[in-house]
C-alpha cells in the first residue's frame, strides 16, 4: 500500500512482512527507529512466531541471531557505525558459516572523533567479511532490497547487509509502497535451510579447519559470492513479476547513452546526481551516472559494459582509505584495468556534510576538463586544514586535532546521543 | 519544487510539523519529503525541519537551502537564528505569535514581501482553547495552506486525524480551522 512514512518504519513494517523467526536488537542510532518498529509489530501480534530478543550489545545481537539461525530461523538485525565494528568478529563468522541472515546497516561514520552522522565508512569496514553487501539508492528500494535479500541469502546460504543512509534515508518521510503480506509471501518461500542443528541429526558447525581446507572454504565463499552476481538480477526480475517495480540489481546506469563523464556511487547520494546530471544535460554537457547496488558481490563485468564509452569517470564516495584514497574507486580501477579511463575520487558527504548539487556540478565539470585531480575532498576547508598543519608544526605538544579544528572555526565540540 | 523550513525548539514538534505538512500533501497525490536537521537534538536548543513538495518524484536529497517558505514555531528564535536564510522576497513567512511584525522587530524586513505572504498566528493560544496544550503544528499547518495556496484545508484535516486519530485529533482540527480563517483573512 502506498503510505508517507519514516524510511525506518517502512523498513521496519517490510521485516515483519518478511516472517522473520528471531529478531535481535541493539540501540544505536540512526538505526534504532528499525528495530523499535519491529519490536512495536512483534509486540502487537502482527507477526506470528517471532522472538523479539533485546540484547546487551551488537556483539550479542549478531551472536544470538547467528546461534538462531543455525537453529533453522529466519534470523534479522540491525546496526550501524560502532556497532558494526563492535560485532565484527561475529559479522566474520555469519560468513564464514554461511548462515543468512539479513541485517540492515543505517549507514553512519566511524569514530574518533566521535560523529553520529551519515557516511558509509561503517559498511566499508566490512565489506571483505564474506556478507553480500546491497545499498539502497531511496526508501523504496530500501524496503524492497530487505525482501528480496531474505531470499537471495537462504538460496545462497550467505549473510546479507542492506545499507541504507542513515538519517537521510532512515529518518526521511516520504512516499513509499509497503507490499501487502500476500505479495511477500508469494515471492519469499519460507525457510528452508541447508544446514541446521537438529537434535534429530545431530553435526556439528563450525569445525577447526586447518591448513589442509581452510583455502577449500575460503575458495567457495568467493565463489558463493560469484553465484550471487547471476542469482542478484534474476531475483530482481523475479520480484519485478511480483511486485510490479524495477528494485535491486547489480548496478542502475542513468543517462550513461553517449556520455562522455560518467559519475559513479552507492546509496542516496544517487538521487541528488541525477538531478544534476539532468541539469548539465540540458545544457549539453555529455553526463550520466551509474548507481552501484551490489558492492559485495562486485559488478566488475557490469560496469565495465556501463563505463565503456567514458573518457572520464568520478567515484563519488562516503569512504576514506588514508594512504590509499578511494575504495570503491580502486574497486573500479580494478574492473577498468584493461582501458586507459581515469578514474577520480571524490571523497564526499564524510560525516554528514552535505553533499550539494553545485558542489558536483563541479567536480564533473572539472572531470570533463581534466582539472580534477586523482583524489579530491569534497568541499575541503583548506585554511582550516592548513591553519592546523602550521598550528601543530610550532610546537610538540600541539593537543588533539578534532577539538583545535572545531576551537579554529569558533565552535565548541557537541556531546553526541549515541 | 516547493521547499518549506519549519524553525523550532526541541521538543515543539518540529520533526512532526514537517511529516504533517508531507501526509497533507500526500493525501493531495504529491510527492513530499520531509526530513530533520539530522544531529543530536536537545529540549530547548533550536531545531530545523524541512519539506519538499513536488508533482514529481523527488530524489534531491541535499539540505534546503532556499526555501519557498519558512514557518516559525517559536518567535524567540528571531534573536538567535537567521531564520529567514536564504528566503526569496516572493517566499512566505509564518510565525506562531499573536504580537504585531512591529512588535517582533521584523516589520520593516517583512514589508519586503507581498503582504498576503507574510503572516503571523497565534497557534500556541489557538492550541490551549482547543486542545489544552501548546502545541501549535496543526494550527500553522492550517496557516500555512491559508497563505501558500499549496495545501487545500480538507487535506491538511486528514493529515492532522490520520497523525492523530480519535479525539486529540478533531481538537487539532478545531484549533486548525479557527487559524485557517485567520490567516486567510490576513
Amino acid at each position: 500500500m502506498l503510505k508517507q512514512t519514516e524510511g525506518s518504519q517502512a523498513v521496519a513494517e517490510a521485516i515483519a512482512l518478511c516472517r522473520p523467526e528471531v529478531v535481535c536488537a541493539y540501540p544505536i542510532t540512526p538505526q534504532t527507529h528499525i528495530v523499535e518498529g519491529v519490536g512495536a509489530l512483534v509486540k502487537a501480534g502482527k507477526v506470528e512466531n517471532c522472538e523479539f530478543i533485546n540484547v546487551e550489545s551488537e556483539f550479542a545481537a549478531l551472536s544470538v541471531a547467528i546461534g538462531a539461525s543455525a537453529a533453522g530461523a529466519r534470523a534479522y538485525t540491525a546496526t550501524a557505525s560502532q556497532g558494526l565494528l563492535f560485532m565484527g568478529e561475529a559479522v566474520y563468522n555469519a560468513a564464514g558459516l554461511g548462515l543468512p541472515i539479513v541485517m540492515t546497516i543505517g549507514n553512519r561514520a566511524i569514530g574518533a572523533p566521535i560523529n553520529i552522522w551519515n557516511d558509509h565508512t561503517d559498511s566499508m569496514s566490512m565489506k571483505d567479511s564474506g556478507w553480500i553487501q546491497l545499498f539502497a539508492e531511496t526508501n523504496q528500494e530500501a524496503v524492497d532490497l530487505h525482501i528480496q535479500a531474505f531470499r537471495l541469502a537462504e538460496e545462497l546460504s550467505c549473510p546479507v547487509m542492506v545499507c541504507m543512509d542513515g538519517f537521510i534515508l532512515t529518518h526521511a518521510y516520504e512516499r513509499i509502497d509497503v507490499p501487502s503480506q500476500e505479495e511477500v509471501d508469494a515471492f519469499l518461500p519460507p525457510y528452508d535451510p541447508i544446514q541446521v542443528l537438529d537434535p534429530a541429526e545431530p553435526y556439528s558447525i563450525g569445525a577447526m579447519v586447518g591448513p589442509e581446507a581452510f583455502t577449500e572454504v575460503r575458495y567457495l565463499a568467493h565463489e558463493k559470492q560469484l553465484q550471487a552476481l547471476r542469482r542478484i538480477p534474476e531475483i530482481g526480475a523475479v520480484f519485478k513479476d511480483v511486485f510490479g517495480r524495477q528494485s535491486g540489481g547489480l548496478i542502475h546506469s542513468y543517462r550513461t547513452e553517449g556520455a562522455e563523464t560518467i559519475a559513479v556511487a552507492l546509496g542516496s547520494v544517487n538521487g541528488t546526481i541525477k538531478e544534476v546530471i539532468d541539469g548539465m544535460r540540458e545544457d549539453g554537457a555529455a553526463v550520466g551516472s551509474v548507481s552501484i547496488c551490489s558492492f559485495r558481490p562486485f559488478p566488475s563485468a557490469e560496469l565495465r559494459a556501463a563505463l565503456a564509452g567514458a573518457k572520464h569517470v568520478v567515484v563519488i564516495e562516503k569512504s576514506l582509505a588514508p594512504g590509499l584514497g578511494g575504495i570503491v574507486a580502486s574497486n573500479i580501477r580494478l574492473a577498468l584495468r584493461e582501458t586507459t579511463v581515469p578514474v577520480y575520487t571524490v571523497i564526499a558527504g564524510l560525516g554528514g556534510r552535505p553533499i550539494t548539487m553545485s558542489s558536483l556540478r563541479e567536480v564533473l565539470e572539472a572531470a570533463g576538463n581534466g582539472r580534477l585531480p586523482e583524489v579530491q575532498f569534497l568541499d575541503l576547508d583548506h585554511g582550516a586544514v592548513e591553519h592546523e598543519i602550521l598550528r601543530a608544526k610550532q610546537t610538540r605538544r600541539a593537543g588533539p586535532t578534532a577539538e583545535n579544528i572545531l576551537r579554529n572555526l569558533g565552535q565548541s565540540a557537541v556531546v553526541g546521543n549515541e | 519544487m516547493f521547499q518549506v523550513r519549519i524553525h523550532g525548539r526541541g521538543g515543539q514538534g518540529v520533526v512532526t510539523a514537517a511529516e504533517l505538512l508531507s501526509i497533507a500533501a500526500f493525501l493531495e497525490g504529491k510527492h513530499a519529503q520531509a526530513f530533520p536537521s539530522f544531529g543530536s537534538e536537545r529540549m530547548g536548543a533550536p531545531v530545523v525541519s524541512f519539506c519538499r513538495l513536488d508533482d514529481k518524484e523527488i530524489r534531491l536529497r541535499e539540505p534546503v537551502t532556499a526555501p519557498n517558505a519558512v514557518i516559525i514555531q517559536d518567535p524567540t528564535l528571531l534573536q538567535s537564528v537567521d531564520v529567514f536564510q536564504g528566503l526569496n522576497c516572493d517566499g512566505f513567512i509564518l510565525i506562531n505569535s499573536t504580537r504585531t511584525f512591529e512588535e517582533l522587530g521584523i516589520a520593516d524586513f517583512v514589508a519586503e514581501f507581498p503582504a498576503h505572504h507574510v503572516c503571523d498566528v497565534g497557534a500556541s493560544e489557538l492550541a490551549m482553547k482547543h486542545v489544552g496544550r501548546p502545541v501549535p503544528n496543526a494550527a500553522l499547518l492550517a496557516g500555512f495552506a491559508a497563505i501558500s495556496g499549496q495545501l487545500h484545508m480538507a487535506s491538511v484535516e486528514d493529515a492532522i486525524r490520520q497523525k492523530f486519530p480519535g479525539a486529540v485529533g478533531e481538537a487539532n482540527v478545531a484549533a486548525a480551522r479557527a487559524a485557517y480563517e485567520i490567516a486567510a483573512a490576513a
